[in-house]
């Protein structure tokens, strides 16, 4: 176990590498000076300079990513001229909204898209099983700021029961948090839900077809405790994967649902930066939604022992 | 060699089963309930697209101060580039400009489609060729594959919003900016089929015939990579056309005075809660575009790559 825990950490070194040689590119392949890039549109001779000197412009493209990389390993990403701020700190203030968002989207997915996808399997072909496969490819359609504002519009300006747009800290109170994230998750979750209940179908219907369920059946167990205890547990593995996979979908829907509901965290702070043209947060942003995103699957794939005790690493 | 045995001839029936199925792919297709509407839905649009002059539209691009903001089907007064002011119906209203939305909506659909289908091809165009390559070329499968793990590794939305950035919004760099994110993920695809289709006999027979290996690759492995590539390509298509919207819709795309879906939509978002056609109209054109090209991939998938199909 503990050899596998290191080989498969070991493996996401060269992916975070990868990553991180991809993301310095971002300002080397810009047409015009890097320098002056970094700096922003409204940086002195000065500044450039400075900059210049600090990122070792002057010496070879692979030292210069050197000198870039360990100081992101040493947790500075640079200084964004346009907040006037570190970028980690800029990170740390935004990150609040962006995790509250993003762990109420998965938790309202996970609780909506498994019990219908069992349920779907269960009575395969059947009306339920039908209106959820529609339902899926229609939430992979519709996209994710129309579904946004249809809602905002029914529902907080046609009916006013929750708050059109906004975020409270949660330090301020659990119940305005929660009245501000609700329209905001369910949106982001209609995609996800799609994802995993889709998924979730198909791997119950084939662990329905094995052996073991009809002896749990024969056994006379209640349907309830096949379909959970059985079908459901053996099922896990391709649900959890697709759960982590599914992580990259989340990060480009929050982009967009933040944006929309001017909610102030980290995808809110990626599109403005990109209108400011603010490389040095850009940069920052992606390599730190990249590192979540291999973290996770990481997580992901150690989780496989735990479901699947036939697992053994 | 053993003489033939019964396993054997059950193996050549199966095959020769499965020849006379592939000879009615397009059969199939065409008997498909999914690939019928969504095809159907998607020529509709074409059609909307290419005679969008014709249908009651103004150029798009054209402003009036005094037709701002009004009500789908109201009446009003555009001018003209000549100076003329002309009167005009606003089917689906105006913007906080005077602009027609229904003509930009129009003239939209042109966009999306362009940027889905251009998508699309440049998608499988760099992929197949990353793909042939890692699969045939022992020496350079490592290298390739890492670098497409980590383009993996980073959200497809913020590659295309990062490399429109670094080139600024205009229709090209818009669609290699979506694009560059797909091609993984097509890679993937073409090379494990070249892995598996170059143990096919027929390959082996064509080696041992001192066939060469690009003529290998174009004209026996190639091929029988088609059906699913379609169905991947039409996926991409789908994609491309929602994240184009989306770019748009952020601000970050195609400039804010070429009529596409998602520019009309940001646009619109100021006077939404007075206004909400400006969303209203072009998020619908948008939904049913996707739909109609993943209800169109969802049947050409069933038909022509059942494997596939039953995975999902």
């Amino acid at each position: 176990m503990l050899n596998f825990l290191a080989r498969r950490v070991a493996a996401t070194i060269p992916v975070m590498l990868i990553v991180a040689i991809l993301v310095f590119l971002i300002t080397r392949l810009t047409p015009g000076d890097p320098a002056a890039i970094l700096a922003g549109d409204a940086a002195g001779t000065d500044q450039i300079a400075r900059i210049r000197a600090n990122l070792g412009l002057d010496q070879s493209i692979v030292t210069q990513f050197g000198i870039w990389l360990g100081k992101a390993l040493t947790g500075d990403l640079g200084e964004s001229f346009y907040y006037k701020a570190k970028v980690v700190s800029l990170i740390g203030q935004r990150l609040e909204p962006t995790l509250s968002l993003a762990a109420l989207t998965i938790v309202i997915a996970v609780l909506a898209a498994v019990p219908l996808g069992v349920l779907a399997a269960w009575r395969f072909g059947g009306w339920l099983d039908r209106a959820l496969m529609g339902f899926s490819v229609l939430g992979f359609s519709v996209p994710v700021f129309v579904l946004a504002y249809i809602l905002i519009w029914v529902i907080s300006l046609k009916l006013g029961l929750l708050p059109v747009q906004g975020y409270q800290r949660i330090a301020d109170g659990a119940l305005p948090w929660l009245r501000h994230l609700i329209l905001p998750s369910v949106t982001l979750s209609v995609v996800y839900i799609a994802l995993i209940a889709r998924v979730t179908r198909a791997s119950v219907l084939e662990a329905l077809g094995e052996d073991y369920i009809r002896t749990a059946r024969a056994k006379g167990l209640p349907e309830a405790r096949v379909l959970v205890g059985h079908a459901l547990v053996n099922a896990a593995v391709p649900i959890v994967t697709v759960i982590g996979i599914g992580i990259a979908l989340l990060i480009g829907g929050v982009v967009v649902t933040e944006s929309v509901y001017a909610i102030p965290g980290l995808g809110r702070l990626t599109v403005d930066a990109v209108l400011a043209r603010d490389f040095p947060t850009i940069q920052g942003v992606i390599l730190f939604f990249s590192f979540v995103y291999v973290l996770i699957n990481l997580l992901v794939d150690l989780s496989y022992v735990f479901f699947d005790p036939r697992i053994r690493y | 060699m053993n003489a033939p045995d019964a396993r054997q001839y059950e193996a050549l029936s199966i095959e020769s089963a499965a020849i006379v199925r592939t000879q009615s792919a397009w059969g199939r297709v065409r008997a498909s309930w999914s690939v019928r509407i969504g095809g159907s839905v998607l020529a509709l649009l074409v059609l909307l697209a290419l005679a969008a002059p014709w249908l009651g539209t103004v150029d798009p691009t054209l402003f009036d101060a005094g037709s701002r903001d009004l009500r789908p089907g109201a009446q009003g007064e555009i001018t003209t580039l000549e100076g003329e002011t002309v009167k005009h119906t606003f089917l689906m209203g105006s913007d906080s400009l005077g602009r027609d939305i229904y003509s930009r909506v129009l003239y939209g659909t042109r966009v999306s489609l362009l940027v889905g289908i251009s998508t699309a091809l440049l998608a499988l165009a760099f992929g197949i060729a990353c793909g042939l390559a890692s699969g045939y070329l022992r020496w350079l499968d490592g290298v390739l594959m890492r670098i497409m793990d980590g383009i993996m590794a980073i959200p497809a939305i913020l590659i295309a919003i990062a490399l429109v950035a670094m080139w600024r919004g205009s229709l090209l760099t818009v669609i290699v900016a979506i694009a560059i994110p797909e091609i993984p993920r097509v890679t993937r695809l073409v090379r494990s089929l070249v892995l598996s289709i170059r143990e096919e006999p027929y390959v082996e027979a064509a080696v041992s015939l001192g066939t060469p290996t690009v003529k290998i690759m174009f004209a026996h492995i190639l091929p029988n990579c088609i059906a699913p590539l379609l169905v991947q390509g039409t996926f991409i298509c789908a994609l491309g056309i929602l994240v184009e919207a989306i770019l748009s819709f952020l601000g970050v795309g195609l400039p804010p005075d070429i009529p596409t879906w998602g520019n009309v939509m940001a646009e619109g978002r100021i006077h939404f809660n007075e206004y909400p056609h400006n969303i209203f109209f072009p998020g619908v054109f948008l939904a049913v575009t996707v739909l109609a090209v993943n209800i169109l991939g969802d049947g050409l998938r069933d038909t022509l790559d059942p494997k596939m199909a039953k995975r999902v």
